[in-house]
């Protein structure tokens, strides 16, 4: 059972991680446009503009 | 627009730049990101432009200075896409934006929180022992309670607010159940109990957050499409001053006294009385009359008319509150206090429910007590029953279902701007019509175009293209195109409430009403039809019928809705005949004329008294308070901004299918509902007697739960693949690609 001491703070972090990730990404405006994002990829130009 | 004005609309961004955002409502595909977006970096001096297509927005910075916001405006204008100035802040729309937010941040928490929890129990039910347990036990209250204390907030903010007005709605007994299923389970934890509920509270706290989310969504989404439809009519107006200078002056700021000038094509922005100047009046939008009227000097006008042939110098009587738009409001104000308080749905249900759940949970309490003297296990079993009778699927079924319904309206261009609205539209058993702008498109047309020789209709459509009257420009587009006279008219003059007149190879041609151009009234006029007469010389050219005709397939519309059992009125403030005339061609049997604001609302009112339900469909100021008066109502989106604010519908489609499909959406939507109580009443059934006989374990709570969830969820999406009845007949090819594979199933 002693694997737990390490298998139970690797699941918690990988958890939080994702968490933080969604977090981070609503912050920086990444859920601000969904529809928009959805027909931005058909835009080669996105860069050089 | 005046430079000056748009200068209200920009921001200060920072490091020298400004900001403004634009309202672009065409924008609907990548190649429209692409066009604006690289047509607006070209213009000199921006150094960002960005497109928002969910809100139909696009953010554009540049330095100040260096680019005019009149400049940016025109680039999106020449660009083929109609734009104009959005003020974020002054719609309120960073507190929706920021309420979005703090679901979605406490929906990832709880989401978070119950998957890692759950892991954790699933281990413990999979036969964990002793220290292991407790352990386990101890790391799921370390995530259970901060999570728990973030992601229920929604819900303990709005238990809190409705237990302070002595009221009971479904937040009360969710928050009681999170609570609770919290605390017993810490106490549990501390001393080495065995039923432990952290992850059924945390499932709770998510499902429940989606649905609260999916809710909101809906309102913030109708809302930023009703607000893409307010038209920037009338923010300002040109001021005459004393010494004969004009400036741009913001509608807030007009006294009355002043003199403001306006232009043929322009709406009157204050209620007022003519100096200078006459002209006619298209007053539709204010009283319903449909025909154009003469004004000169000292007549009066209302704010919210369209000056059409000449310009007017107009001294402000009454502006801000004494205006006419202010008693419409006062009006509509007056409407909506008399009208019962329409409790929703969800609520009414949490009020027969929430009361049970606690008598069920006090009843347990008091059984066990009684039976076993255990007061430790009373307690449990008791919470154990508030944990599992805890609304899950009643709090889903509502918003799912409506989520549901309101995209499929959405896609047929009908905009729900609340849950509410929806549920009462499914109530309605009468439909009250307005004719001008509803049942009409609001504009004449030409009937029957006489034949007419190369020459005389290049002749009359020269002079006609000069006016803005609408018969004019009815004349205009209903005739085909003509070559270029070869002798240009000369003198071209339009005189209001008259004609128009000009000199023709020296000879003087007229177009107008009868007495403009023979000077005599006509004999065999109707009232029902406007005509427009031509003579040369005195000598009849032609004449031209106009009436403002039907919206496209009104008739179907009025039968589908006579087929959906629902009576069908009209009432209008225009004349008899012409009332008369539009009710007979829509097969309306059931109509009212020369209504003005208040009695339509007290026709409403008389039907609503005699246990009738009225969706009102109207779209001018004139309708509004009606609109605000009636259990349902719709506008169509070319209505008056007072109009559409009073309606709980707005439809963009220019035929009146509209109306029927949305109240056959409503109703599938109420059906579904009623299906998804029932089973969460079934649900309760099962689960309540295991609760009660203390048998509910943490697993069997958490099974039961999150399947009731599910279950609640995928009955409201059955409403996707639903064909309507009715409506698919006309439409077949729009439905057919919209309906979703999963027709059969839902049939």
């Amino acid at each position: 059972m002693n694997v737990l001491i390490f298998l139970i703070p690797a699941a918690l972090f990988l958890g939080l991680a994702g968490l933080a990730a969604f977090l981070w990404a609503l912050k920086s405006g990444q859920f601000d446009d969904l529809d928009g994002a959805a027909e931005r990829i058909l835009l080669d130009d996105e860069d050089e503009a | 627009m005046t430079p000056g004005a748009l200068n209200a609309w920009t921001h200060d961004a920072g490091g020298g730049k400004r900001r403004m955002e634009l309202m672009v409502p065409d924008m609907h595909c990548a190649g429209c990101i692409g066009k604006v977006e690289r047509g607006l970096k070209a213009v000199p001096g921006v150094s960002n432009a960005r497109v928002n297509l969910s809100t139909k927005r696009v953010a554009v910075e540049w330095a100040d200075g260096e680019a005019e916001p009149q400049t940016i405006l025109d680039t999106v204008e020449g660009l083929g896409f109609a734009a104009r100035p959005f003020d974020a802040g002054q719609a309120g729309d960073g507190e929706e934006e920021a309420v979005n937010r703090r679901l979605l941040r406490a929906l990832a928490v709880a989401g978070f929180a119950a998957a890692n929890v759950m892991l954790l129990s699933v281990s413990v039910w999979s036969g964990a022992q002793d220290a292991t347990r407790e352990l386990f036990h101890w790391i799921s209250a370390l995530i259970a309670v901060p999570a728990a204390a973030y992601a229920g907030r929604p819900f303990f903010h709005s238990a809190a607010g409705a237990l302070r007005h002595r009221r009971l709605n479904m937040d009360v007994p969710i928050s009681l159940g999170i609570i609770l299923a919290v605390a017993l389970s810490l106490f549990e934890t501390a001393t080495g109990g065995e039923r432990v509920y952290f992850d059924a509270s945390l499932m709770l706290c998510f499902f429940l957050l989606a649905g609260r989310y999916l809710d909101h969504m809906m309102r913030a989404r109708a809302r930023s499409a009703v607000t893409q439809l307010l038209s920037l009519s009338s923010t300002g107006a040109q001021v005459i001053e004393t010494d004969g200078s004009r400036r741009y002056c913001p509608l807030a700021e007009i006294k009355t006294g002043m003199v403001v000038a306006v232009a043929p094509g322009e709406r009157v922005p204050v209620d007022g009385r003519i100096l200078h100047g006459t002209s006619d009046l298209d007053r539709s939008i204010v009283t319903g009359e449909a025909a154009p009227e003469a004004v000169g000097p000292e007549g009066a006008v209302e704010a919210g008319t369209l000056n059409l042939t000449g310009p007017l110098q107009i001294e402000v009587t009454a502006a801000g509150r004494d205006s006419f738009l202010s008693q419409v409001i006062g009006l509509m104000e007056t409407a909506e206090q008399s009208k019962d308080r329409y409790v929703r749905l969800a609520d009414r249900a949490a009020q027969i429910y929430a009361p049970l759940v606690h008598i069920a949970a006090a009843a347990t309490f008091a059984g066990w007590v009684w039976w076993s003297g255990d007061w430790h296990l009373s307690l449990v079993t008791a919470i154990a029953v508030l944990i599992i009778t805890c609304p899950c699927a009643l709090g889903l079924a509502v918003p799912a279902v409506q989520m549901v319904a309101s995209g499929r309206l959405f896609r047929k261009g009908i905009m729900v701007k609340e849950g509410s609205a929806l549920e009462r539209l499914a109530d309605v058993d009468v439909v009250v019509l307005d004719k001008t702008g509803t049942l009409t498109l609001g504009a004449p047309e030409l009937l029957d175009p006489p034949k007419l020789s190369g020459e005389t209709r290049a002749l009359i459509l020269s002079l006609a293209r000069e006016s803005l009257h609408p018969l004019a420009k009815a004349l205009v587009a209903g005739s085909k195109p003509v070559a270029v006279l070869e002798e240009g008219l000369e003198e071209i003059q339009e005189v209001p409430g008259a004609g128009m007149q000009a000199l023709y190879k020296g000879k003087v041609l007229k177009l107008g009403s009868h007495l403009w151009c023979y000077g005599t009234e006509d004999t065999a006029r109707q009232d029902a039809v406007s005509v427009l007469h031509a003579a040369l010389d005195g000598e009849p050219l032609a004449q031209f019928s106009f009436r403002d005709q039907l919206r496209p397939q009104t008739r179907q519309a009025i039968s589908q809705l006579a087929e959906l059992g629902l009576g069908v009125a009209l009432l209008s403030g225009d004349r008899e005949p012409a009332v008369a005339a539009a009710a007979a061609e829509a097969g309306i049997s059931q109509w009212l004329s020369c209504a003005k604001p208040g009695d339509k609302v007290d026709f409403v009112a008389e039907l609503e008294e005699k246990g009738m339900r009225v969706l009102m469909v109207g779209d001018g100021i004139n309708d509004a308070p009606a609109l605000a008066a009636a259990h349902a109502s719709m506008a169509p989106a070319n209505a008056t901004d007072i109009g559409r604010t009073a309606a709980g519908l707005v439809f963009t489609s220019a035929d009146l299918a509209a109306v029927p499909y949305a109240v056959e959406v409503a109703r599938s939507a109420r059906r579904l509902v009623h299906q998804n109580f029932t089973l969460a009443a079934l649900y309760n059934l099962i689960a309540v007697p295991i609760a009660v006989l203390g048998f509910a374990s943490p697993l069997v709570a958490a099974v039961a739960m999150s399947t009731s969830s599910i279950v609640v969820t995928a009955n409201a999406l059955r409403l996707y693949g639903r064909k309507s009845a009715t409506v698919t007949r006309d439409r077949a090819q729009v439905s057919s690609v919209d309906a979703g594979p999963n027709t059969e199933a839902a049939a």
